[in-house]
């Protein structure tokens, strides 16, 4: 089964690497993966989709938990959330199939971006699903190229907590330990 | 204060209460020698830096402190990386300190640059590359913090050339700054209770000690628990003396090279409670078929282990001194008359035939590591390399401490043994320490006996030399039909090597001479080295083949040589 899994992590050098190469390293089956900022300077927000059994995904997840740049990660599959992906797909168009392209961009509610004499360029915002289907029809007139972020995704409601009781990452900024021994 | 980066690397040493550090100079990291001879650290020049990381590894395992080893840029730190990926096998404390070529440098393949941040990823617990001196005392500070913190590991702190040199204002940041550190782990409610319940309520339960007892220091909630309800406890390799083996209800280790009795009873358990441990296959054996019956509970720190191998019925997180302690609110006491009666039977069938028998004429290991106990009546520290020698000391030793032995459990590295036991030697002054090495392990890091002349390194070396990669042999044997390609091996004149080092020497052929050379090395108030010529093709039992179920064991082959008494350790 795939799990959309949230990581918030530390903005720092290697962190990336360090993500990837315990997934390469775990053999975790990792379908995408986007990262970008979050709401809080110097945390970066990863979603991955990762697939495999409970004990994988398990595994996933208590593995990131463990990395010492990372501050938070939920696993957001069994909750409501906002779930999107955007692509960009450029489509071989000429002055027969072009009207047909945009109709099926309106009913997708995607939006063309791009406008050549023989090409257009798509731009889709939704679901994985609904992206998939919407490329399948695009297809009929070819793909010339493509690309999708991956999935990025926010849980519904709840202002303040993270699950778990685990603080939002804007909390934990600074832990403010003692160092020493 | 005015420092420069070298010599906050050493404020922040000293600060650590570390006297003691291990290492290897280069161009990379001269600046911080530089610094080194104003601060009150004893430097010990290694031969080479991989034994510079196990003497880390080693001390720290006695003054449980965190262990720093040094080493220079490119090949300097490269020879770190066994050590390093032994210490976070085995969860210990390490900081390794390298030199990096200047940040003008960096990424152009200048002289001696490896990316050893890269190349260290995977093995340590965190690691750093400093190209700012700003950064650097945040970073020396938060290795040592990291390394000895919650599950402790190695930490490897990259410094470029021009960092150690470059000066600030430093004052030692007392406070972490580090969100991801201190996560609270997931909420397991009434864990405690479930735990104990599951215990109550065992017929045939049996403990598996690992390493998080000692490292927890829960010696003394696990000894009430298992008094209180009656139950045996299996020790993995790490976890040996965390309960004491003159206990009755100590079983030894349990495993690949478990007892038959204890293999068994894991087999047979209803109940089984798993403390401090990751169930590492060489203790599970055929997952599949592990403890089929059982229960099992898991008191664990580090909550990515939880549900890794085997999925607990009840897992309980956190220091396993504190969650111990919470159980035993609740635990009833019990005898499991019935129970421990099978578990007798089972040993006095099948101890005995596993035993090899002193009484025969040729000098065999176990005989060696039985001495060794009762030269030292245990009043001893016992570090081994890798091997059968490991595991004959791991069956034949009576331990009743933590501390007695000092092993590589998880990584299972050859030449380990004579520089972590130089390590622990250093670290424990005054205590007698043992390396127990293989002929093949003993000449992987033989190099360092020079280092113990130099820095006068009281340890005492016992080869167990058998003229073949004795483990590796034994496994020719058993399922490569005798092809023995690559094990023969042979040994220099280990009395005219330690002669040249200067380090009296012994060579011992025969049983009887066995106790009164280590009467002389004991004695001997130095660095002492014994060769035991011991019988060539002796192999360890009971096995447990490679994807086996742990109750499936290759026995020792009848008739038996063997008499020791039954359920007990050998009269020898
Ligand atoms: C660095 C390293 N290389 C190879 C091995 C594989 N290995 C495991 S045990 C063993 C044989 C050890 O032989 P020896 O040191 O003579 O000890 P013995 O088994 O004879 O007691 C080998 C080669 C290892 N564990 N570590």
């Amino acid at each position: 089964m795939k799990h959309t899994v949230v990581a918030w992590m530390e903005d720092r050098p290697g962190v990336l690497t360090r993500v990837t190469s315990l997934f390469r390293r775990r053999g975790f089956n990792i379908e995408s993966l986007a990262v970008g900022h979050s709401e809080t300077e110097g945390i970066s927000r990863m979603t991955f989709v990762v697939s495999g059994d409970e004990r994988m995904v398990d595994q996933a997840v208590k593995q990131l938990e463990k990395q010492v740049d990372v501050t938070r990660v939920e696993d957001v599959t069994n909750q409501p959330a906002v779930v999107r992906e955007l692509a960009l797909v450029k489509v071989r168009t000429d002055a027969q199939t072009r009207a047909e392209v945009m109709q099926i961009v309106d009913i997708y509610r995607a939006q063309i971006v791009d406008v050549a004499l023989d090409s257009l360029v798509i731009q889709a915002i939704g679901t994985e699903d609904r992206v998939d289907s919407l490329v399948e029809l695009l297809s009929a007139f070819g793909v010339v190229e493509m690309v999708r972020t991956g999935r990025v995704a926010m849980t519904r409601g709840r202002a303040q907590r993270g699950l778990n009781g685990q603080p939002t990452s804007a909390a934990v900024k600074a832990n403010g330990r003692k160092m020493g021994i | 204060m005015e420092r420069t980066g070298a010599q906050i690397v050493w404020e922040t040493i000293v600060r650590e209460g570390i006297d003691t550090v291990f290492g290897y100079p280069g161009g990379a990291i001269l600046p911080t020698y530089d610094a080194m001879p104003a601060y009150p650290v004893r430097h010990i020049l290694v031969r080479h830096e991989q034994a510079a990381a196990h003497m880390a590894e080693g001390w720290a395992r006695v003054t449980g402190k965190v262990g720093v080893c040094i080493a220079t840029s490119g090949p300097g730190a490269t020879n770190l990386v066994t050590g390093l990926a032994n210490a976070m096998m085995d969860s210990i404390p390490i900081v390794a300190i390298t030199g990096q070529v200047a940040t003008n440098l960096l990424g152009n393949d200048a002289f001696q640059e490896t990316d050893v941040t890269g190349v260290t990823l995977p093995i340590t617990k965190y690691n750093y590359l400093v190209t700012d001196i700003k950064d650097l005392p945040e970073a020396m500070a938060e290795a040592f913090y990291i390394a000895r913190t919650g599950r402790p590991g190695p930490v490897l702190v990259d410094i470029c050339k021009d960092v150690q040199n470059a000066s600030i204002d430093w004052v030692y940041p007392e406070t972490l700054h580090r969100p991801g550190l201190h996560k609270a782990p997931r909420p397991e409610p009434n864990a405690v209770v479930a735990a104990a319940d599951l215990i109550n309520a065992a017929r045939r339960p049996v403990i598996i000690a690992g390493h998080g007892v000692s490292m927890g220091h829960a010696e003394s909630e696990l000894l009430e628990l298992v008094e209180r309800a009656n139950i045996p406890v299996v020790s993995t390799l790490l976890g040996l003396g965390s309960m004491p083996e003159t206990h009755p209800l100590a079983m030894g280790m349990g495993g690949m090279h478990g007892e038959a009795a204890t293999n068994h009873a894991i087999q047979e358990c209803d109940v089984l409670i798993a403390i401090g441990m990751r169930f590492d296959d060489r203790v599970t054996g055929r997952l599949d078929q592990f403890a089929p019956n059982a229960k099992v509970i898991h008191y664990e720190m580090d909550p990515s282990e939880v549900g890794k191998n085997v999925k607990p019925t009840v897992a309980v997180l956190g220091d396993c001194r504190v969650t111990l302690a919470a159980t035993l609110q609740h635990i009833q006491p019990n005898n499991h008359a019935e129970w421990l009666a099978t578990i007798q039977n089972w040993q006095s069938t099948t101890r005995e035939v596993d035993i090899a028998n002193a009484e025969v004429d040729e000098l065999i290991p176990p005989f060696v590591m039985r001495q060794l106990w009762h030269s030292t009546k245990g009043n001893v520290t016992v570090v081994t390399d890798v091997g059968q020698h490991q595991m004959w000391e791991a069956q034949y030793f009576t331990h009743t401490k933590p501390g007695q032995l000092i092993t590589s459990g998880g990584l299972g590295t050859m030449g380990f043994g004579v520089p972590a036991a130089m390590g622990a030697a250093l670290g424990n002054p005054g205590h007698v320490v043992w390396a127990i090495v293989g002929d093949g392990g003993f000449q992987q890091t033989l190099q360092e006996l020079a280092t113990i002349v130099q820095d006068k390194i009281p340890v005492k070396i016992g080869i167990i030399n058998n003229g073949f990669l004795g483990m590796v042999r034994q496994w020719q044997q058993f399922f490569y039909e005798k092809r023995y390609a690559g094990t023969p091996m042979l040994s220099p004149d280990y009395m005219k090597l330690a002669d040249a080092y200067g380090i009296p020497s012994l060579r011992v052929t025969t049983n009887d001479q066995v106790a009164d050379a280590f009467r002389q090395a004991n004695e001997h108030d130095g660095p002492f080295l014994v060769e035991f010529r011991v019988k060539e093709e002796v192999n360890v039992y009971p096995m447990v083949a490679p994807g086996a179920a742990i109750g499936q064991m290759i026995r020792r082959p009848g008739p038996a040589v063997v008499q020791g008494p039954s359920g007990v350790q050998p009269s020898w």
